[in-house]
């Protein structure tokens, strides 16, 4: 062959072309062994999961702590004692959780505690301010976390208007009973944050989130969409109030006063 | 032709030789390494792929199920057989592989890696303080 630089140039164009196609090929031959996914024939599935909890059959801490104790108990919460403790669910006055103070307030919700847990809110700015995706928005409207992309920067905490966020400032598992551990569901790890579900590692299996289960009816969980569903059947036939609307996150869970 | 500095330059190659090659000489007339017998489930003779698959791409599926099944919401794995799993490494790999010190620990400790997976996801034989 006749040595020309013309010549050394196509073939070190062609070698180029050859080895980023071997390359591409390969990394396509990586992903599953020609599988496929799909989701579980029970799953429970809607445009837009919300909650609807009627706080005149659950508002004192007793009935509050029977729902948070399941809820922690599904998703192996530890109990922390002090400043640093971990929740999901918890119970607040009605200035806490409503931010509407009042000075002459009815003694009845003057004196009675509201359940509070994550309002996975249609526009939720943990969502918009997390930099690594860790926290997410599903399709159906549950935020969501995953655990294993969190690094800890707590701009999440700073960017909850509800509070229902926790950091884990320790080891949690040194908080947890670690007999009692739920064995289908994950700890989590000193440094990430982390704060309710909607339960939907229950709802991809046909069940209804912990805390309703527990809940013996006060709290009912379906579908905002459907106009049949029976979160919005009490919607109508209630007047129920949501927490801090006027911040425009459109929260998800409401409350039956 | 003159080689300046000759002796240190000569004392300094055969010192860095000897070190470089100092592993060599070390390992030499021990015998290769051999893969470390796992405790294999004893119900169930296959994997949700097979056995090389599962053994060299383990992480790439467990971190495919990870995200299918937080993310895209899946939860259901089709393998290549058409066997159903539930993405899950607690509630299906580990229901198998009941002993993470026998199965697990044994490659990744000659392979001298330390995934994270069990600051989080809890170990089959349950967890002590």
């Amino acid at each position: 062959m006749n040595h020309t630089r013309r010549n050394f140039l196509k073939f070190a164009g062609l070698t180029a072309a050859g080895l980023c196609v071997a390359s591409a090929g390969g990394a396509l031959a990586v992903s599953g062994a020609g599988s496929a996914i799909r989701d579980d024939e029970k799953i429970l599935k809607a445009k837009r999961w919300a909650m609807v909890i009627d706080a005149k059959r659950v508002r004192t801490k007793e009935t509050i702590d029977t729902l948070a104790k399941a809820c922690h108990a599904a998703h192996n919460v530890p109990d922390i004692p002090g400043k640093q403790n971990i929740k999901w669910l918890w119970a607040a006055s009605f200035e806490e959780a409503f931010d509407q103070p009042n000075n002459y307030m009815d003694e009845g919700l003057e004196k009675s505690l509201f359940p509070l847990l994550c309002n996975h809110c249609t526009n939720a700015p943990c969502v918009r301010v997390c930099p690594t995706k860790a926290t997410y928005k599903r399709a159906d409207g549950i935020v969501a976390m995953d655990y294993h992309r969190c690094i800890g920067c707590r701009y999440c905490m700073a960017g909850c208007p509800f509070g229902a966020r926790s950091f884990n400032f320790m080891e949690p598992r040194l908080h947890l009973d670690l007999a009692a551990l739920n064995k289908e569901f994950p700890t989590r790890m000193r440094g990430v944050v982390e704060k309710c579900n909607f339960c939907v590692e229950r709802l991809a299996h046909g069940k209804q989130p912990a805390c309703v289960e527990a809940s013996q009816g006060a709290l009912v969980f379906g579908d905002l969409s459907d106009p049949a569903s029976e979160v919005r059947k009490l919607l109508r036939e209630h007047y129920t109030i949501r927490r801090k609307p006027s911040l425009g996150t459109e929260p998800g869970v409401y409350y039956i006063i | 032709m003159k080689l300046y500095n000759g002796g240190k330059i000569i004392t300094g190659l055969v010192i860095f030789l000897g070190i470089f090659l100092a592993p060599l000489a070390y390992n030499a007339g021990k015998a290769a390494y051999i893969q470390p017998k796992l405790k294999m489930p004893e119900n169930e003779k296959e994997c949700v792929e097979s056995k090389e698959f599962m053994r060299t791409k383990h992480m790439q599926l467990l971190d495919q199920w990870r995200d299918w099944a937080l993310r895209d919401g899946q939860r259901m794995y089709v393998n290549s057989k058409g066997k159903v799993f539930e993405m899950s490494l607690q509630k299906t790999c580990m229901k198998c592989h009941t002993n993470k010190a026998e199965f697990c620990d044994k490659c990744h400790n000659d392979a001298s890696v330390t995934p994270y997976c069990w600051d989080c996801h809890v170990q089959p034989e349950g967890l002590k303080k």
